[in-house]
Order: structure tokens, then C-alpha cells, then sequence
């Protein structure tokens, strides 16, 4: 089935944030961000703002009614900055006025005189220091210390992965106007309704239910707006709260880009050992996480850099430790993968170090070590599948990875300028929310009596075509034409306390929640169906709209019984068309004391062959190929699941290859416009990308097996940055390419000629005829 | 003169009495309403505000380009058919009321949040509109302004494909009525020539009368419109993209000259340029991206002095010369002493570039054109650089390297040109050239890379110089 919003799109329709009517008076606000990274704030002159024709009001901190805090694990971060700033682009003041581009040029009138104070913007720095956002957690199991004697291979290193800018291509945004009773009605582009109505409720010491949060679309999320959406959306309200009008916020790119966070970056140092059999003895990680100026969801993605840390593999001995450092950054926040992209590059930058200590190829050590039933993580979840190998001998047979290995030899023998190289990329990545009690969703379905039907949930569309499986779920619950379903916006009064659409989740949990809600609606029907037929509840069934008994269509009266005959009889018979439910993931848990437990529902495997051209020459690159084996359990929507896989790749070769957000020694974003920072274009996708959805028996907790599928992709794309220094290793010998994140065309040209340029000059001077000898 | 914007806004004729300088994207958002078309990231990067602009050509056609609305000032729309998305939706005609590109991309999965979509239904409604070949490739070429941040591009990619092979039959010199005919767009646009004739925007559009001070210049807008988008709304200025006095590129006595208001996508489309320079569409591909080809002159790229401009480091190769006119009297100034410092240039106030011209490349000429950046395109370059070399016999006679990224202005480099003639076409002459080049350039450490990295990319870039201009004699394996 297509994605049912393919033609709203497509017909420039669809209506995000920006695209609402303005309801009339609408202000627009501009966030005036500390013009430094650290310091003591000694005064904020608003007046010459406040003066600038347009500008309705300038607002601090000291216009905020309730609690100026908006951190949501920690409370470590103020909507507003009063006395300190900690990041540069930290909010100070919002100007409200008339239209956008007074209220921005108005900010440039706002004078913050600060006492500045260092900087920092190393996480190891920060560490040093002491400035630790929690105590370090450590994941371990066996017994690491003892295990290194066991080993006939040790190796260790520094791994670095840089961080990712989600450009979502919508910004952050909301659109605020206040109802009765001094209550307030928000449309935020967020991907979590409930963290923003909690959020603004604190700011404005209102309680949740004045507060109604409502969501149409996102253009795109990427976990960018997990949690980070609530500043823009509270104030906006507060600004609406303020002015007594509508307020629309909606932040430049620019302010965009400088003042949100980005995936983590990390720093982290590896030992790891094998035995003369490549089977992986001992491992020990030490990540430190730059979580920027406050925790923001840093704990959570820490935690899941722990729990991936050994991405697919099974290793007896573990110890993995966890800092999360406080730095002078934007908070850094979710990303698609969570923490889990950054662990499992380390642990392939170890096996990269080891492989080429024992001189073998990587994918040796990947494939002997891949997780069998029966092994557990060093977390405690055991392995209920062999899928983690089936997908990679399917992968490596499809895909004649033996035949691709043999023919990128013989290429670079060949070549002398272009040289390929070619890496193999296994994930398991564990589906849930890893705080437990996220894992929850509950849905409202109301059938019309035309037979059309309502179904509103607490997922957040933002491209991941989350409506278009709903839709699917409903229709075949109900056996309707699935253009009956309309999924509603996503609204705090229809569904409360609804998790963000994050971890992969949504699906499954809305989608568990959404049977449950039709079944029991269908249930009804069906029961008045029995009734009316005289016939014994039980003996009829609902198939293709119509109501039947064996394989029979059947009559009522002169009439045959079908779906909006049967919806206008229970109206009529005064029979619920309408249903709340709710669904809990049942039998995970996890326990925060010992760093064990079972906390995913189910694990997603798969493994990807990563090809890159390097340009020995120029030290410019290209994907030349992506094949993948992924497992989708039972796929719902193949084109949707496709649809991710494929974009979730390339969002992951960005993030190893091109993306790097650069701060300078003063914590400026340097990067910060689309001009500086950039994501693969089309001609930057790999030249070709092969996918096979791989179906499994397994995945019993995904909604019809079908399993979670938004996040694990990326992480192929850590393929990219193995495949790439596998050609650069294939151009020079002598070359030893760091593990450090992104491989930007700078870092392999480096990578390629250690000397530098230096050589050049010492080759001129030693002997090179000088120009008047050879005229 | 007339101080009313007058063009054709998908169906409807538009007199905009506004600043010359609000951005169009502003216009069909905030004044019409038009919230098909998407704001993104303002400077033209992204390609989610792309709309197609078309203007009156040859034999009373029409030609239509992608162009990126957050850039272009509205005063640059006069005349012209501007079409949204909205202006592309064929009603009444599909049972999905999808025309045929929207159709390829929903079949193939080509959306998933959709904000970029529309760009990308633009821009290949561009290519369905105005492609010379119609070709997979070239459809895809059509989009290489538009980011996508959701799909990975394969499926717009496959999408692409579809269209290309579907429009295989259209008619090449009725293209217009071939697609309107078929429902790939609103029978309406058949009619736009004439309404664009009969539109009264002959008289020509005077710029702006509001605001005060200096007025400025604009060619394209795409750089002032990222440096100052705020400042340029309401700015006087000359809108020199229509000028026909700054249009063309002709040969006169030996020389080859262009207008300074040449777009980037007309110079690529030259036949006379291509003749002369066979590589130069594929040099000119890895300048920034379709629509901003298309609306990018040549001299506001020159005048805009960016120490890393790809068409300036190009010219400075060629030797070119400018001439310069501020509305009484003329002058000549070599391309080179332009630049006196960052930013700085040997420009009176009231000068402004009416052409430039360099002496066409004879049968001794070879010349080459390297550029890396982080992405390969719709970039910024790290380094830049263009080599100019007449050869006699493998030996050169003269020759000009030129450098971007690795000096405060787009660098001719004297000494190294200087000291090219006499030296045989050969490997020893490529790592002369590199070591020389190295003692004449100061790059400094930027965003765009180190300036350890810039010096080594810059002596790798005269390798590949040799390399791309002398395979016979050059082989790679000596600069390896």
C-alpha cells in the first residue's frame, strides 16, 4: 500500500506548522541566544529592542510565572538564562512583534554584558574537571581483568565519532494561542505532545489539562524534536500567555542550527582481546559523551551506548564504562539510534585495530563472533534467534560477498589511482524504550455512523510513515477499505500521557494498542450482528466489509449486511461505536542497581556490505555500493520499511563520512549554517543500494511480527567509514588512518600522505632542476 | 520605467506593488498564500522553496528554469511565469490527481515527510519542461539542488527514472503542448507566452523606489540574499539579471566575451563555450546546484570576491580582462588586480562589470578545472583551481595556475605561471609547479578545512592538472 500522505505532499498539501491559517493578530517571536559560550551574566539591556517599531514585547526570565526550568531527566536547564549562560545561542530573551523579520532584526538590538568565563569543549577536558552530568555507569560481565591473559591478540586505541545535525528540513516550531480560563492551545512541530505539554504547565505554573498540545505532521524529527521541541513551544506560550495573542515561533535555520544540539559526539578508548581462534575474549570501553551544557535525554542515550555496546557480537568478558560530560555546547540530545550508533562504533574500530594486528580481514572476527541463541549481552538479555547469522550468510551469499571481495583485489591491482574498498557491518539493535515505563501507548478510535472511522493515537507522523500502518492495522482489524481510516492529528486531549514518538516504538506500541481498540469495536459489531441474524454469537465474522457466516454473505431484511449497514444498525441499537485502549509492553525490565535485566521486547539483526571508491589522487570518495540483508520479521508495509532502510543508510554515511559539526576553541558553532555543514546530496547516496527485507519466525512482540524498523538501518551506515579506510589501506600501505569520525575528504587525503605537503618541498630542494636550468 | 512587479503567478496575472527586494518566497508564503512552497533554510541550499521561472526566449517561447525562491528578488519575477507546486496540480485529469512526476514519486516511495517533496516535484517538473536530453541521468541532474534528509534518494532516484522514460515520446520542439496535453501539467501554460507577451511587463522594471541610501547592484541575488536577507528586502537596487546590455557570450576578434549578467547554467550551455572547453559542462556541474546555476551571474560571482568563487578561479586562469563602466566613462582592468585585498576590490563606487572577456583558447591550449569539497557538489570548495597551458611540441609555452581557498583573494599565482614556460609537459614539471605553487600560498585553517590540508589538496590538485591534461606523457604512477 502507498503512503497515504504520498499525494498531500506530493501536491504541496500537507499542512506543517508554518503552513497553518494565522488566526488573526498573530505575533511572531524571535529568541535572542548568549553571544557567548560560558559566563556570569551582569546585565541584559532590552530597552532598544523593546523600542523598535513592531516589537510588542521583549521577555526575560522574569516574566516567567512558574518554574523557569525545562529539563526533563534533570533539572539542569532553564528556559531562559538568568545569571549564567552555558552554551553560546543559550535563549536569553524572546521578541515578540509583528511579523518575523522585525522580531529577528529586533534581537540585534538586545545587549547581554556577560563576564566571560573558559569555555570547554572536550568531553575528556570536562571529565578531568569533574563536571559530569551523573555518576559513570558501568555495564559489565565475566571477568575482564583476568581475560586479557587468555588472549592471543590485544590491541587498544581511541575511537571518535563526531556529532550529527538532525536537519530535519522543517525547523523546530510552534504556534501558541490562549483559550478560556487562561488556558493555552499549542501546535508544535515535536515529536513528543505530552514532554511539551509537561513542560509548558511547569514554565507557566498551569496545570497539564490547560494546556492542549496538538501535532498534524512533522517534516521530519530524526529525535531532534524528542525532547528539544518543548523550549520553542513553551515560549511561544509564554509569549502568547505575555501578549494575550496568538504567538508563532519559528526559529530561522540559522538560530536553528546554533541553538538546538546534535547527536552526541564521543570520545572513547577500546581494549580489546582475541584468541588465536579470532573469538573475542575481553573487551573494555570507556566512552566519554559530550552532552553539552545540560543533561537533556544524555543519561538515556548514555544507557543505550552501554547496551550497544558490543553491537551483534557475544563477548564473555565485558567492561564498559560511561562518562557523561558536561561541556559547553547546545545540549546534545536523541538522534536516530540513541547512543547505540556511537557504542557499536567503537566496538568496529576495535575489531578493525585488532584485525589488522593479526592480520586477517575484519569480517573474520565479525562473522566467528556473531550472538547465537543462547548467549547473552552483557547486560543480561539472552538471545532468543539465530538471526544475527542468518542475515549475515544470507547477506554474504546473495550478495556473493566472496566474489565481491576477490573482485575489489583485483581492481586495485589494476588501478593505481581509484582504489575500493569493501567492509561488512552486522547490528542488533534492541527494540523499546530502555526506561521501562516509556513503553506504553494508548489509542481512541470513534467509528461515524457512515462507517468512516477516527482513530487518534499518540504517534507523531514525521515521514516514518507511522499513519500509513495505522491505517493498515485499523482496516484489517476492522476488515474495512482501509480509505475509510483517517488518522487524526495528535492531540493531548484525545491521548494523554502519550510517549514520544522515539525508539523505534511507535508502531508497535500504538499499533498493539490500536488492535486492541478495533478489536474490541469489532467484537461489538459482530455481537450485534449475531443478535439481529438470530444467529449464535461466535458464527459470524466480518471479511471484506461484509458480514458472513462460513464463507456466505449476509442479508438483514431485504438488505445485505454489510460494514455501513451493520455501523448504522448498532447506532441505532445504541451500541458503542467508540473505544479507548491501552497497551503495555509486557514482560520487559531492566534494573538500574545491578545493569542488568531484559529490557527490550525483541532485537532487530541485520548485516550490510559496504563498498567505497577512494581517489587516491584527490582523496575524495564514493559509496560505491550498499547491499543489506535486514530483518523485518513479517514487513506490513514493505515500501514504508524499504522506504526506511534506505534513508537510514544514508543518514548513517552521512554521519561517518561528510557531517561534521565543528565548535571553535571558544564553543562557537563554526558549522552552523547549510553552507558549512552538509548532508549527502543525491549524488552522495551510494551509486547502488540493494536491500532484502529478511522475514523471520520471530519478533512476537512487534504488531503482526512486523518488527521496528526506523532506527536500525542507520547504523549499516558505519560500513561507510570501514569501507573507505579499507581503500585507503588499499592505496598506500604505509597508511594508517585513524578511527576518528567523520572521514571527511580531509581526513583521508591525510590519512594518504602522513608527510603532508612536506615531502613535496624536500623533493624541490634536494634535486628538482630548478626553473633557470631547465629554460 | 514602471515601479509595478508585473508577471504571471501559475495562473494568475500578478501587479506586485512591493520592495523588488522581498524574497519570492516570501511573496507566494506570507502575500498569496501559496504554502505549497517551503522554507527550509534560506540560502538556497536545501531546495525545498523551488519554484520555475519562465521567461520569454526564442520563437515566442518559453523558457522555463528552476530557480530557489528564498534568493530571488521579487523584482527579478517581472515578466516572467512563475509556477508553484500549486501551479503544477492537474485537477479533473488523473483519478489520484497526481500528473505523472507526482505520480513516479508516490509509486516509488519517494516521499516520507514531504517537505522537501515539493521541491522535488518542481525541479523535475523543470526537466519534464526544459531538458535538451531527456535521459535518467539528466532527470536526476534536474534535483541536485534539493536536499532530502528521509529517503536516501534511491526512491527519487527510481522516480526520476520513471518520468524520464515516460516523457521518452514528448515532442521536443512541442514540449509545452506535448505535456499539457498528456496531463503533466495545466493545459493553462500553453497560453503563457501570449499572456506574457500581452502582460505590459515590456516596460521595464525600474527597481525598487523605497528605501534609502546607495543603491546596489543585483544580478542572480544568491550570495546577498544569504549574507543580507534582512537588509535587502527593503534595499534600492538595480536588477541587472535582465539587462540585455550585460548579456551574452559572443567571440569578438579572438576574444571570447560575456556579459556580466551570464548565468552560471547559460555559460554551461553554450555552444560556443563547449566547443572551446569540451570538459566544461562537467567542470561547471561542480558549481553549487541547478537552480542556483540558473539564477548565479558571472559577475556577481567576480564582484562578489569569495577567495574560493570556482568562476573566478576559472577566469583567472584564462587571463581575463573586465571591463568596467559607471555610466560616463570605460575601463579595462586584468581579472587579477581586481582583488587588493579580502573582500576588497579595485571598484569605484559607481563601476560597475559590463563584461568580461579573455583571448579564445587556440590548438595549443589545455586547460583544467579541480575542485574538492566535503560534498563534491552543491558545495563549497576546500580548494579550488584552474590551469591554463599553451603547449608547443609537449613543451609550454606560457601558462596560468590559479588557486581558490589559499590566499585572502582568488589567487593567480604569479610566480609559479611565470615560471611554467620553457618546461616540458611532463611529471617533473607537475611537481615543479606543486613545490613552487606551495611557496606562494598562505591558506589559513577554516571550516572548510586545515590549512595543513589545503596545502597538501592544493599540490595534489596541479598533480591531477597533469595528470587530467597529459595522460600520455604524465603518467599518475610518478605522482603517486
Amino acid at each position: 500500500m502507498r503512503n497515504i500522505d504520498s499525494a498531500g505532499h506530493l501536491r504541496g498539501e500537507s499542512l506543517y506548522l508554518d503552513d497553518l491559517p494565522e488566526l488573526e493578530g498573530t505575533l511572531h517571536a524571535a529568541v535572542f541566544g548568549s553571544p557567548v559560550a560560558h559566563g556570569r551574566v551582569r546585565r541584559l539591556e532590552i530597552g532598544p529592542a523593546l523600542e523598535t517599531p513592531g516589537v510588542v514585547a521583549v521577555l526575560t526570565a522574569a516574566e516567567i510565572p512558574g518554574e523557569n526550568q525545562i529539563g526533563g531527566i534533570l533539572p539542569d536547564e532553564p528556559l531562559l538564562a538568568e545569571d549564567e549562560v552555558h552554551y553560546d545561542g543559550q535563549p536569553m530573551a524572546i521578541v515578540v512583534a509583528v511579523d518575523e523579520a522585525v522580531a529577528r532584526r529586533a534581537t540585534r538590538a538586545i545587549r547581554a554584558e556577560i563576564d566571560e568565563l573558559p569555555a570547554i569543549t572536550d568531553p575528556r577536558e570536562a571529565r578531568r574537571r569533574g563536571l559530569l552530568i551523573q555518576p559513570p555507569r558501568t555495564f559489565s560481565c565475566g571477568d575482564v581483568d583476568a581475560a586479557w591473559e587468555d588472549c592471543a591478540y590485544v590491541v587498544e586505541g581511541v575511537a571518535e565519532s563526531g556529532g550529527q545535525e538532525h536537519l530535519y528540513l522543517e525547523t523546530q516550531g510552534a504556534y501558541a494561542h490562549r483559550t478560556e480560563k487562561g488556558g493555552l492551545r499549542i501546535w508544535s512541530s515535536t515529536q513528543g505532545p505530552t514532554v511539551v505539554q509537561r513542560c509548558v504547565a511547569r514554565v507557566l505554573g498551569l496545570p497539564m489539562k490547560e494546556i492542549e498540545v496538538d501535532v498534524t505532521r512533522l517534516g521530519g524529527g530524526f529525535g531532534g524534536k524528542e525532547d528539544q521541541a518543548s523550549a520553542w513551544a513553551t515560549m511561544a506560550a509564554l509569549a502568547s500567555l505575555r501578549t494575550a495573542r496568538p504567538v508563532k515561533l519559528v526559529p530561522h535555520r540559522l538560530d536553528d542550527l546554533r541553538m538546538t544540539g546534535t547527536r552526541h559526539p564521543y570520545s572513547s578508548d577500546f581494549r580489546i582481546g582475541l584468541d588465536e581462534d579470532l573469538k573475542i575474549v575481553a573487551y573494555e570501553v570507556t566512552f566519554h559523551q559530550n552532552a553539552g551544557a545540560a543533561a537533556d535525554l544524555s543519561p538515556a542515550v548514555l544507557e543505550r551506548t552501554l547496551f550497544h555496546a558490543t553491537n551483534a557480537y557475544f563477548v564473555p568478558n565485558v567492561r564498559a564504562t560511561a562518562y557523561s560530560c558536561r561541556t559547553n555546547l547546545a545540549p546534545n540530545t536523541a538522534f536516530r539510534g540513541f547512543g547505540g550508533p556511537q557504542g557499536m562504533f567503537v566496538m568496529e574500530a576495535a575489531i578493525a585495530a585488532v584485525a589488522e594486528r593479526a592480520g586477517v580481514e575484519a569480517a573474520e572476527i565479525q562473522r566467528r563472533n556473531l550472538v547465537r541463541v543462547g548467549d547473552t549481552f552483557p547486560y543480561g538479555q539472552a538471545v532468543d534467534e539465530p538471526t544475527a547469522e542468518a542475515t549475515w550468510d544470507r547477506c554474504a551469499e546473495r550478495y556473493d560477498l566472496a566474489g565481491l571481495r576477490r573482485r575489489v583485489a583485483e581492481h586495485n591491482a589494476r588501478d593505481p589511482v581509484r582504489k575500493l574498498g569493501l567492509a561488512v557491518m552486522p547490528i542488533a539493535f534492541g527494540i523499546a524504550f530502555t526506561k521501562t515505563h516509556m513503553n506504553q501507548a494508548s489509542v481512541l478510535v470513534h467509528v461515524y455512523g457512515d462507517g468512516s472511522v477516527g482513530v487518534s493515537t499518540a504517534a507523531v507522523e514525521m515521514g516514518q510513515g507511522i499513519n500509513t500502518k495505522l491505517v493498515q492495522i485499523a482496516a484489517r482489524v476492522l476488515s474495512i477499505d482501509p480509505s475509510r481510516v483517517k488518522i487524526e492529528t495528535t492531540n493531548t486531549t484525545r491521548v494523554a500521557n502519550t510517549s514520544p514518538t522515539a525508539a523505534s516504538a511507535s508502531a508497535d506500541l500504538n499499533g498493539h494498542a490500536l488492535v486492541r481498540a478495533c478489536s474490541a469495536i469489532r467484537g461489538r459489531l459482530l455481537s450485534l450482528a449475531a443478535n439481529e441474524l438470530g444467529l449464535e454469537a461466535g458464527s459470524v465474522d466480518l471479511r471484506e466489509e461484509r458480514v458472513v457466516v462460513g464463507a456466505t454473505a449476509t442479508r438483514l431484511g431485504r438488505e445485505s449486511l454489510d460494514w455501513e449497514s451493520l455501523v448504522r444498525a448498532a447506532f441505532f441499537r445504541r451500541v458503542d461505536l467508540s473505544e479507548h485502549a491501552f497497551y503495555a509492553t509486557p514482560g520487559i525490565h531492566f534494573d538500574a542497581e545491578t545493569e542488568k535485566g531484559s529490557p527490550f521486547g525483541y532485537l532487530v539483526y541485520g548485516t550490510a556490505i559496504v563498498l567505497a571508491s577512494v581517489d587516491r589522487l584527490r582523496g575524495t570518495y564514493e559509496i560505491e555500493a550498499v547491499h543489506v540483508v535486514h530483518d523485518v520479521g513479517e514487513s506490513l508495509n514493505p515500501t514504508v520499511d524499504g522506504g526506511q532502510v534506505e534513508g537510514g543508510i544514508v543518514q548513517g554515511i552521512g554521519w561517518m563520512t561528510m557531517e561534521e559539526v565543528i565548535y571553535d576553541e571558544a564553543g562557537r558553532l563554526r558549522s552552523g549554517a547549510l553552507s558549512t555543514y552538509k548532508i549527502p546530496d543525491v549524488y552522495a547516496a551510494p551509486k547502488r543500494l540493494e536491500y532484502e527485507l529478511f522475514e523471520t519466525e520471530s519478533g512476537n512482540g512487534a504488531v503482526y511480527r512486523s518488527k521496528a524498523v526506523g532506527e536500525p538501518p542507520l547504523m549499516y551506515g558505519i560500513g561507510a567509514f570501514f569501507a573507505i579506510r579499507d581503500a585507503i589501506r588499499a592505496a598506500s600501505p604505509e597508511a594508517r588512518p585513524s578511527l576518528v569520525a567523520p572521514l571527511t575528504p580531509e581526513r583521508v587525503l591525510l590519512a594518504l600522505y602522513p608527510q603532508g605537503e612536506r615531502a613535496t618541498e624536500a623533493a624541490f630542494a634536494e634535486g628538482e632542476e630548478s626553473p633557470a636550468e631547465v629554460r | 520605467m514602471g515601479s509595478e512587479i508585473r508577471f504571471i503567478l501559475n495562473d494568475d496575472e500578478v501587479v506586485a506593488r512591493k520592495p523588488a527586494g522581498r524574497t519570492v518566497l516570501d511573496f507566494v508564503r506570507r502575500d498569496r498564500r501559496l504554502v505549497g512552497t517551503k522554507v527550509g533554510c534560506r540560502e538556497g541550499d536545501c531546495g525545498a522553496c523551488t519554484v520555475l521561472v519562465g521567461r520569454r526566449a526564442e520563437e515566442g517561447r518559453v523558457r522555463y528554469r528552476s530557480m530557489t525562491s528564498c534568493l530571488m528578488p521579487l523584482g527579478n519575477a517581472h515578466g516572467a511565469h512563475v509556477v508553484t507546486v500549486e501551479g503544477l496540480n492537474v485537477d479533473g485529469l488523473s483519478p489520484d490527481g497526481l500528473n505523472p512526476v507526482q505520480r513516479a514519486m508516490a509509486e516509488e516511495g519517494a516521499t516520507q515527510c514531504g517537505f522537501c517533496t515539493v521541491g522535488f516535484v518542481v525541479s523535475l517538473a523543470g526537466f519534464c519542461l526544459a531538458a535538451e536530453e531527456i535521459t535518467a541521468e539528466e532527470a536526476v541532474a534536474a534535483i541536485d539542488g534539493n536536499i532530502c534528509r528521509c529517503t536516501g534518494y534511491k526512491s527519487i532516484e527510481r522516480a526520476a527514472a520513471r518520468v524520464s522514460a515516460a516523457l521518452a515520446p514528448a515532442d521536443v520542439e512541442e514540449r509545452v503542448g506535448w505535456l499539457a496535453s498528456n496531463g503533466w501539467i495545466p493545459a493553462s501554460f500553453v497560453s503563457i507566452p501570449g499572456r506574457l507577451a500581452e502582460l505590459g511587463a515590456s516596460v521595464p522594471y525600474e527597481g525598487t523606489a523605497s528605501g534609502t541610501g546607495r543603491r546596489g547592484s543585483v544580478g542572480g541575488g544568491t550570495d546577498l540574499w544569504v549574507q543580507r536577507p534582512e537588509e535587502m528586502e527593503g534595499a534600492p537596487v538595480d536588477l541587472l539579471l535582465d539587462d540585455p546590455r550585460l548579456r551574452g557570450i559572443r567571440e569578438e576578434g579572438g576574444r571570447i566575451v560575456l556579459g556580466a549578467s551570464t548565468t552560471v547554467q547559460e555559460m554551461r550551455e553554450s555552444p560556443l563555450l563547449l566547443r572551446l572547453f569540451p570538459r566544461l559542462k562537467r567542470h561547471l556541474k561542480l558549481v553549487s546546484s541547478t537552480p542556483i546555476r540558473n539564477m548565479a551571474t558571472l559577475g556577481g560571482n567576480l564582484v562578489n570576491a569569495s577567495p574560493i568563487g570556482d568562476l573566478t578561479i576559472f577566469l583567472l586562469a584564462l587571463e581575463a580582462e573586465l571591463l568596467l563602466a559607471d555610466g560616463e566613462t570605460r575601463r579595462r582592468l586584468p581579472l587579477a588586480d581586481l582583488y587588493r585585498g579580502y573582500k576588497e576590490l579595485d571598484l569605484a563606487t559607481d563601476e560597475r562589470v559590463v563584461s568580461i572577456s579573455f583571448a579564445a583558447p587556440g590548438g595549443g591550449t589545455r586547460f583544467n578545472f579541480e575542485k574538492v569539497s566535503k560534498r563534491t557538489h552543491l558545495d563549497i570548495a576546500s580548494v579550488n583551481s584552474a590551469l591554463r597551458l599553451e603547449v608547443e611540441d609537449g613543451v609550454i609555452r606560457e601558462g596560468t595556475l590559479a588557486a581558490g581557498g589559499v590566499a585572502p583573494v582568488p589567487f593567480r599565482l604569479p610566480a609559479t605561471s611565470a615560471g611554467l614556460a620553457g618546461r616540458p609537459a611532463a611529471a617533473e614539471t607537475a611537481r615543479w609547479a606543486a613545490a613552487s605553487a606551495l611557496e606562494e600560498i598562505a591558506p589559513i585553517s577554516d571550516v572548510r578545512g586545515s590549512a595543513e590540508y589545503k596545502r597538501l589538496l592544493l599540490r595534489q590538485l596541479v598533480y591531477a592538472h597533469f595528470v587530467e591534461l597529459f595522460p600520455e606523457t604524465v603518467p599518475v604512477e610518478a605522482l603517486l
